[in-house]
C-alpha cells in the first residue's frame, strides 16, 4: 500500500490558494471578494489538514478549527459593510471606493 | 545724584521690555511709555544740575555697573561715561524724545500697532542713551546697532505696504556699510592700542602716535565711515530720504533730532583721533560742505513736506560735519542741539498738517493753512525761522553763524568753506520759506478735517519756546563744553570778524527769504518758466532724484550683485542640492501614486511583496 | 480501499480545483456559491481521507452550511437583477485576466517548487479522533480558543451594529 503523499495535499491547498488570489485580483465585486477570501482560506486551512496528517498530531486540525473562527468572524462583519455600501452607493463595485488615495 | 545716571537708559529700556512682553490697553501704554521717558527727562535734569553745582573732578563721572564679558585682553564694562558733552548730548536726546513721546500718544491714537510703536521707540530712546553715555567703544556700538536696528523697524512700522518695508531694508543696508567701516574701526584700534575704552584710547593714541601718522588716519577715516551712514552724509545719504515713509514721530525723533547725529556725536567723542589725522579731519570739512550744497539743492525741489525736511535734515548734519572738520567742535554740538529743537518741531508741525489735510503730503497741494491751523503755523513758522537763521532772534541763527564763522576762523577754515556755508545759508532760507509759503500762504487745496489737540500742540509749543531762547545759551554753553571740547583756533590773522561773518549770513538769510517770496508767492509763473527751460529741467530732475545717486548705486552695485547671484544660481553646487531635491520630489510622487485608494491595487501590492519575498528565501 | 481511497482523494482535489475556478468566473453570485459549495464538499472528502474526519463534517456544516447560506441571504438582501450580469460581463474582459493570472500563477509556481524540493517527505496516514482534538483545544490551545471566542464576539456584535436598519449614516460615521 502507498499512501498518498503529504506534498500531493499541499499542493492541493496551494493551488486552491493561488485560485482564491487570482479571484481577489480579477473580480470588481465585493461580493466575489469576499468569496474569493473564503476560497483563500479554505486553501491554507487544506495544507493545515495535510500537516497535521502527515505528523498524526491534533495541532493542524486545531488550527482549521480557528481558521474557521477567523472566516465566521471576517464574513459575518465584511457582509455586515457591503450591505451598508450597497445601500449609500447602489453598486458594489471595488473600484468605485478610492477615498484613501493619497 | 549722580548715581541714578544708570536709571537714564535702563528705565526706557525696562519700560520697552513691558510694552513688549505684556498686553495693555492704549492709555496704559501710552502712560507707561511716556512717564519712563518723563523719569528719564527728569533724572537726567537732576544729574545735570548735580553736575553743575558741584562738579566731579576733571569734569568727567564715570559710573562702572559690571564687567560685561571677558575675552583674552579684552575686558569691557558696562559703564557709563558722564562729561559736558555727553551730558549735553543726554539731556537733549532725552528731553526731545519725551516731547515727542507726548506729541505720539495723539498722533498714533487711531493706529493698530499702537503698543509695538511704543515699544520700538522706548527702545529707541534706551539704545539712543546707551550710545551717547557709554564709556567705550564697544557699549557705544551696542547702543549704535540699537538705534539702527529700531530706525529699521520704525521705518517699515507699516509694513504692510511693501514700500515701506524695502525703505526700512534700504535704510539698514545703507547704515550697515557704515557700521562695517566702523567695526573694522573698532578691531584696528584695540589690535593697536589694546583698549576700547574712550579716555584711556584717546590718551594712549596721543601718546603712541605721531600727528599724521597713518594707523591714526585709517583709525579716523574708518570711524568716519561709520559717521557718514549714520549721519547720512555724503556718499551714503541715500537711505533718509526713504526713511520718510515711517510715521511722523520716528522721523521727527530718529530721523531729524537724534539717531543722525549720533555721528556727529562719535566724531566729537574720539576728537583727539582727528586731531592725530589732519586730513581725515578734512575730509569730515570737505565732506560736510559738499552734502550741504547737494542737500539744499534736492532740497528746492521736492514735493513731498516729508522730504524737504529730510533733505533739510541731510543739509543740517553737514553744517555740524563743516564745524567738526575745521576744528570749531563747540559749533558743531551746539548746532546739534538747537537742530534738535527746530528740526524736531518742523517734523512735529509737518505731522500735524499731513494729520490735518487727511494724508496729503504734497506741498503742491497744501496752501493756505495760515488761518485753518494757527498754532501750528506759528510755531512752524519759528522753527523755519530757526532752521534758515533769522538774525539775533532764533537759536538756528546762532548757531549756524557760530558754524559760519569756524569755517572761517577756526583751526582748518578756508575761505572756500566760508563761502560753501554762506551759499548753504542762501539754499536753506530758500526751501525753508519756499515750504513754508507753499504750505501756509496762497490759495488752501485741501480741506483740512482734523484739528490737533492739547497732546500734539504742548509739545510744539515748548520746542517753539527752545527754538528761540536756546540761542541766548551760547555763551555758557560754550564755557561748559569748553571744557571737554575745546575750540581750536586758527593760527595767525583772520581777515574777517565774527560780527561780520553773521551780518553778511544775515544779509545773505534775508535775500533767500526775498527770493522765496518772489519765486513761489508772487510769481509763480516765473518759477515754472525757469523749471521748464532746457537747463531747468535737466538740474530739475537731477536735484529731486537726490543728484541720481539711487540710480548710480543702483547700476554701480545692485544690478552686478543681482546679475551675479542669478548667474550663480544654477552652478555645480546647487544643481546637487536641486537634485536631491528632485530625488525626493520624485520619489514621493512615485511613492504617493501607489496610494490609489483603490482595493484590487493594494491587494495586488501584497501578493506581488510575498511572491518576491517567497523569491528571495527561495534562490537566494 | 486503498486504491479506492487514492482515486478518491485525487478526484475530489480535481472536482475541487475545477469548482473553485467555476466558481471564481461566474457571472451570476447565485452560481458562484452553488459552484464554491461543491468545492466545499470535495475538500471535505479530501479531510475525510486524509484522516480528519471531524473536520470534514464540521466543513460541510460550518462552510457550507452557515458561511455559505449568509452569502446566499445577501444575495438575496441585495436583489441584483439581470443589470449585475451585465455589468460583470463588462468588468471580466480579457485583459482583466492578465495581472491576477500571472500573479497567481508565479505564486503557485514558487509554492510547489517549496514543496517539491527534496527533504519534505512523508505521506498522510495519521488519522485524528475528536477526542485528541478536544484535549488539544482544552489543553496547549486554551488560550487560543479564549481569543477565538472574542473575536468571534466582537465580529457579533460589529454585525449586529452595522446591520442596524434604523441607524442613520450619520451615526455610523460617528
Amino acid at each position: 500500500m502507498t499512501a498518498i503523499p503529504m506534498a500531493d495535499g499541499l499542493i492541493l491547498g496551494a493551488i486552491l490558494f493561488s485560485l482564491g488570489l487570482a479571484g481577489l485580483l480579477l473580480r470588481r465585486n465585493l461580493l466575489f471578494i469576499l468569496v474569493s477570501i473564503e476560497i483563500m482560506l479554505n486553501g491554507a486551512g487544506v495544507a493545515f489538514v495535510a500537516a497535521g496528517s502527515r505528523w498524526g498530531q491534533p495541532d493542524g486540525e486545531v488550527l482549521f478549527l480557528f481558521i474557521l473562527a477567523a472566516a465566521a468572524a471576517e464574513v459575518s462583519v465584511g457582509l455586515a459593510l457591503l450591505l451598508r455600501y450597497f445601500h449609500r452607493r447602489q453598486t458594489l463595485d471595488a473600484e468605485s471606493m478610492s477615498e484613501t488615495r493619497g | 545724584m549722580l548715581r541714578l545716571l544708570w536709571l537714564v537708559p535702563a528705565l526706557p529700556f525696562a519700560s520697552s521690555l513691558v510694552l513688549a512682553l505684556v498686553r495693555l490697553p492704549r492709555r496704559a501704554v501710552a502712560w507707561i511709555a511716556t512717564s519712563s521717558i518723563a523719569a528719564s527727562t527728569i533724572i537726567s535734569l537732576l544729574v545735570a544740575g548735580s553736575f553743575l553745582s558741584t562738579p566731579p573732578a576733571a569734569f568727567a563721572y564715570t559710573e562702572a555697573l559690571w564687567r560685561w564679558f571677558d575675552a583674552g585682553s579684552l575686558h569691557p564694562e558696562i559703564a557709563l561715561y558722564l562729561d559736558p558733552l555727553s551730558l549735553i548730548m543726554m539731556v537733549v536726546v532725552a528731553f526731545v524724545s519725551f516731547l515727542i513721546h507726548l506729541y505720539s500718544t495723539e498722533f498714533m491714537s487711531g493706529d493698530d500697532g499702537y503698543n509695538r510703536f511704543f515699544a520700538y521707540m522706548n527702545l529707541f530712546v534706551a539704545s539712543m542713551l546707551t550710545l551717547v553715555l557709554a564709556d567705550n567703544l564697544l557699549l557705544l556700538y551696542l547702543g549704535w546697532e540699537g538705534v539702527g536696528l529700531c530706525s529699521y523697524l520704525l521705518i517699515g512700522f507699516w509694513y504692510r505696504d511693501s514700500d515701506n518695508g524695502r525703505a526700512g531694508r534700504k535704510a539698514f543696508i545703507v547704515t550697515r556699510v557704515g557700521d562695517t567701516a566702523l567695526m573694522i574701526g573698532l578691531f584696528l584700534l584695540f589690535h593697536r592700542l589694546g583698549t576700547l575704552n574712550i579716555q584711556e584710547l584717546m590718551r594712549r593714541a596721543s601718546e603712541q602716535w605721531p600727528i599724521g601718522s597713518s594707523a591714526a588716519l585709517a583709525a579716523a577715516l574708518l570711524l568716519l565711515g561709520g559717521a557718514i551712514g549714520k549721519s547720512a552724509q555724503l556718499p551714503l545719504q541715500t537711505w533718509l530720504p526713504d526713511a520718510m515713509a515711517g510715521p511722523t514721530p520716528v522721523s521727527a525723533l530718529i530721523h531729524a533730532a537724534t539717531m543722525v547725529t549720533a555721528g556727529v556725536y562719535l566724531i566729537a567723542r574720539t576728537h583727539v583721533l582727528y586731531a592725530l589725522a589732519p586730513q581725515a579731519q578734512f575730509a569730515v570739512a570737505v565732506i560736510g560742505a559738499a552734502t550741504l550744497l547737494m542737500a539744499g539743492f534736492s532740497a528746492l525741489t521736492q514735493h513731498d513736506l516729508k522730504r524737504v525736511l529730510a533733505y533739510s535734515t541731510i543739509s543740517q548734519i553737514g553744517y555740524m560735519f563743516l564745524a567738526l572738520g575745521v576744528g570749531a567742535w563747540p559749533a558743531a554740538i551746539f548746532h546739534f542741539m538747537t537742530h534738535a529743537f527746530f528740526k524736531a518741531l518742523l517734523f512735529l508741525g509737518a505731522g500735524i498738517v499731513i494729520k490735518s489735510l487727511n494724508d496729503e503730503h504734497d506741498i503742491f497741494r497744501m496752501g493756505g493753512l495760515r488761518k485753518h491751523l494757527p498754532v501750528a503755523f506759528w510755531t512752524f513758522l519759528i522753527a523755519g525761522c530757526s532752521l534758515a537763521g533769522l538774525p539775533l532772534i532764533t537759536a538756528g541763527a546762532f548757531s549756524k553763524d557760530w558754524i559760519l564763522w569756524g569755517a572761517y576762523g577756526a583751526a582748518n577754515g578756508s575761505t572756500g568753506l566760508w563761502v560753501a556755508a554762506l551759499t548753504g545759508v542762501l539754499l536753506t532760507s530758500l526751501y525753508t520759506f519756499r515750504m513754508i509759503f507753499l504750505v501756509f500762504f496762497g490759495e488752501q487745496h485741501s480741506q483740512v478735517t482734523y484739528r490737533p489737540g492739547n497732546a500734539m500742540l504742548i509739545p510744539c509749543l515748548v520746542l517753539a519756546f527752545l527754538s528761540i531762547v536756546g540761542g541766548y545759551m551760547k555763551a555758557p554753553f560754550a564755557s561748559f563744553l569748553g571744557t571737554s571740547l575745546p575750540w581750536n583756533s586758527k593760527v595767525g590773522a583772520i581777515p574777517i570778524g565774527e560780527t561780520a561773518s553773521g551780518g553778511i549770513a544775515a544779509a545773505v538769510f534775508f535775500l533767500g527769504v526775498y527770493l522765496a517770496y518772489v519765486l513761489f508767492l508772487r510769481k509763480p509763473n516765473l518759477t515754472m518758466a525757469v523749471a521748464s527751460s532746457r537747463a531747468g529741467r535737466v538740474l530739475h530732475s537731477l536735484w529731486s532724484s537726490d543728484w541720481a545717486m539711487d540710480w548710480l548705486y543702483d547700476r554701480l552695485f545692485v544690478r552686478p550683485l543681482v546679475w551675479l547671484a542669478n548667474s550663480g544660481k544654477s552652478d555645480l553646487i546647487d544643481g546637487f542640492y536641486s537634485g536631491v531635491a528632485w530625488l525626493n520630489k520624485t520619489a514621493w510622487r512615485g511613492a504617493s501614486r501607489t496610494q490609489s485608494g483603490r482595493l484590487r491595487w493594494y491587494a495586488a501590492g501584497i501578493a506581488a511583496g510575498s511572491i518576491v519575498l517567497i523569491a528571495v528565501v527561495l534562490f537566494l | 480501499m486503498t486504491n479506492f481511497a487514492h482515486i478518491a482523494f485525487y478526484l475530489a482535489g480535481a472536482v475541487a480545483v475545477l469548482a473553485t475556478v467555476l466558481a471564481i468566473t461566474r457571472l451570476v453570485a447565485v452560481h458562484a456559491l452553488l459552484y464554491l459549495i461543491v468545492s466545499l464538499l470535495a475538500v471535505a472528502v479530501d479531510f475525510y481521507i486524509m484522516g480528519a474526519p471531524l473536520l470534514a463534517a464540521l466543513e460541510v456544516i460550518i462552510y457550507a452550511g452557515a458561511i455559505v447560506v449568509l452569502f446566499v441571504f445577501v444575495v438575496m438582501m441585495l436583489n441584483l437583477g439581470t443589470q449585475a450580469r451585465e455589468t460583470e460581463r463588462l468588468w471580466l474582459t480579457g485583459r482583466a485576466w492578465i495581472g491576477p493570472a500571472i500573479l497567481s500563477a508565479l505564486l503557485l509556481a514558487e509554492l510547489i517548487y517549496l514543496i517539491l524540493r527534496p527533504p519534505l517527505l512523508g505521506s498522510l496516514s495519521g488519522v485524528t479522533s475528536p477526542k485528541q482534538i478536544a484535549i488539544a483545544l482544552y489543553g496547549p490551545y486554551v488560550l487560543g480558543v479564549e481569543l477565538a471566542s472574542m473575536l468571534l464576539l466582537g465580529a457579533l456584535v460589529g454585525a449586529c451594529h452595522l446591520g442596524r436598519s434604523s441607524l442613520s449614516e450619520t451615526e455610523v460615521q460617528r
